[in-house]
């Protein structure tokens, strides 16, 4: 790929997803950008962007960026933010008798990740004190989304994370694949959602699960998601990032919750104490 | 060091398995079929087993029922490893005493994950 095709495509991408893509990933663009040009029917990469080009065609450059995203995933992955739910987030706000609790796992990939925390939610009652659990889980990908949708899985899936008890109890066979229960699954609505866009069309969260995508972004892009994710934040609410990720020197409008390594709280809200401000 | 036992009559499997569980740091035995794991076991018990189903001699069902009842044998943590894959052979299993199961074919990050699932790695 030459390099002003490369330019094309990394620009498109920062524009519409945020994506940064550095030279040295040429080799993942070509690969990714190969089988949707064959799909398009397209002789090869440079007929594909030279169509984008020419047509500005809307369809093809969501698929562009859709094909582009990196959707890697398990089950209760990490572990720690899970266990810094039932520990330290769940326990605050049921505390706070909330009649509902509103989670949003922003870039939820093909599932796992809002479906991991239904699954521990309606295994632990007790957690929420009766408070009634709403789950939003949104992706820019329509493609990991219909997946998240369908609640299938592959053995491979079911095996990365999930304990063999969760399986038995929240998965059905079905043919090759296993489907997770009705119940699990209507616990948790999925929309699309571009990080690049203001989230105001899904009300206040509790708790922000964003984990794994900053890490894709430039640094003023990770400050500007930070911001939005926390203007649909109520104050002293949860987020939770990936295990390489930090608010540390991007944003002011979390703050770490101490020895609780990824766990925030949006500014504003209870103090160390716990004494809510007022 | 921690010793896993592994129980598979394919050679090919115990070898893979035995390179994956090496790499976790675990001291590595093995055995061809139930019988020879029993065998094992009460000469010395090891904190994990890997176990396959279909076995000739000793299935690893008949196995894993009779470890249950041999003194000490309550302690090894036992993750089965089988082609049986559906959701009968799986709660059998469970019922059975194992405290793990996977679904073969694996691979080293299947197994990681499930040795870590009950507190081996
Ligand atoms: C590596 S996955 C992380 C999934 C899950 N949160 C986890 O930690 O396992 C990253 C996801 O971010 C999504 N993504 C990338 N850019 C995005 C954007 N601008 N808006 C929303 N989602 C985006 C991708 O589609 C992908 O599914």
């Amino acid at each position: 790929m030459n390099s002003s095709d490369f330019d094309f495509v990394s620009g498109l991408l920062k524009r519409r997803a945020g994506i940064q893509l550095t030279t040295d990933k040429t080799y993942l663009l070509e690969s990714r950008l190969a089988p949707l040009a064959r799909k398009e029917g397209l002789a090869s990469i440079e007929d594909l962007l030279q169509v984008v080009r020419s047509r500005r065609d809307e369809r093809l450059i969501s698929q562009i960026v859709d094909v582009m995203t990196t959707n890697e995933t398990f089950f209760f992955r990490d572990k720690t933010p899970f266990e810094l739910m039932k520990e330290v987030a769940l326990p605050d706000l049921s505390s706070q008798r909330k009649p509902r609790i509103r989670i949003w796992c922003a870039a939820c990939s093909t599932g796992q990740e809002p479906y991991s925390l239904a699954m521990m939610l309606e295994d632990n009652p007790v957690l929420t004190k009766g408070a009634a659990v709403e789950i939003v889980a949104t992706d820019i990908s329509p493609r990991v989304l219909e997946k998240a949708k369908s609640g299938l899985y592959s053995q491979f899936e079911v095996q990365r994370g999930l304990p063999i008890q969760m399986m038995m109890k929240h998965f059905k066979q079905k043919d090759d694949l296993w489907q997770i229960s009705d119940k699990i699954r209507s616990m948790v609505t999925f929309r699309e959602h571009n990080l690049m866009d203001q989230p105001t069309m899904f009300g206040k969260f509790d708790v922000v699960f964003i984990r794994n995508v900053l890490i894709y972004f430039d640094q003023p892009t990770k400050s500007q998601v930070l911001d939005r994710v926390s203007s649909v934040m109520n104050p002293g609410g949860y987020m939770l990032l990936g295990a390489a990720e930090t608010v540390i020197g991007i944003s002011k409008k979390f703050e770490a919750v101490k020895e609780r390594r990824g766990l925030y709280q949006a500014v504003g809200g209870a103090n160390k104490s716990g004494i809510r401000a007022a | 060091m921690k010793r896993c036992l592994i129980v598979d009559d394919s050679r090919v499997v115990r070898k893979v398995a035995r390179r994956i569980l090496e790499d976790l740091k675990f001291d590595t035995m093995e055995a061809a079929d139930g019988q020879q794991a029993l065998e094992q076991c009460r000469a010395d018990m090891p904190e994990a087993i890997l176990l396959d189903w279909n076995m000739p001699v000793m299935n690893g069902i008949d196995f894993l029922r009779a470890l249950r009842r041999e003194p000490g044998g309550d302690r090894p943590t036992v993750v089965f490893c089988t082609t049986e894959n559906d959701m009968s052979h799986i709660a059998e299993a469970i019922r059975s005493g194992a405290n793990e199961y996977i679904m073969k074919p694996f691979d080293s990050e299947i197994i990681e994950s499930k040795f870590a699932e009950v507190g081996l790695v």
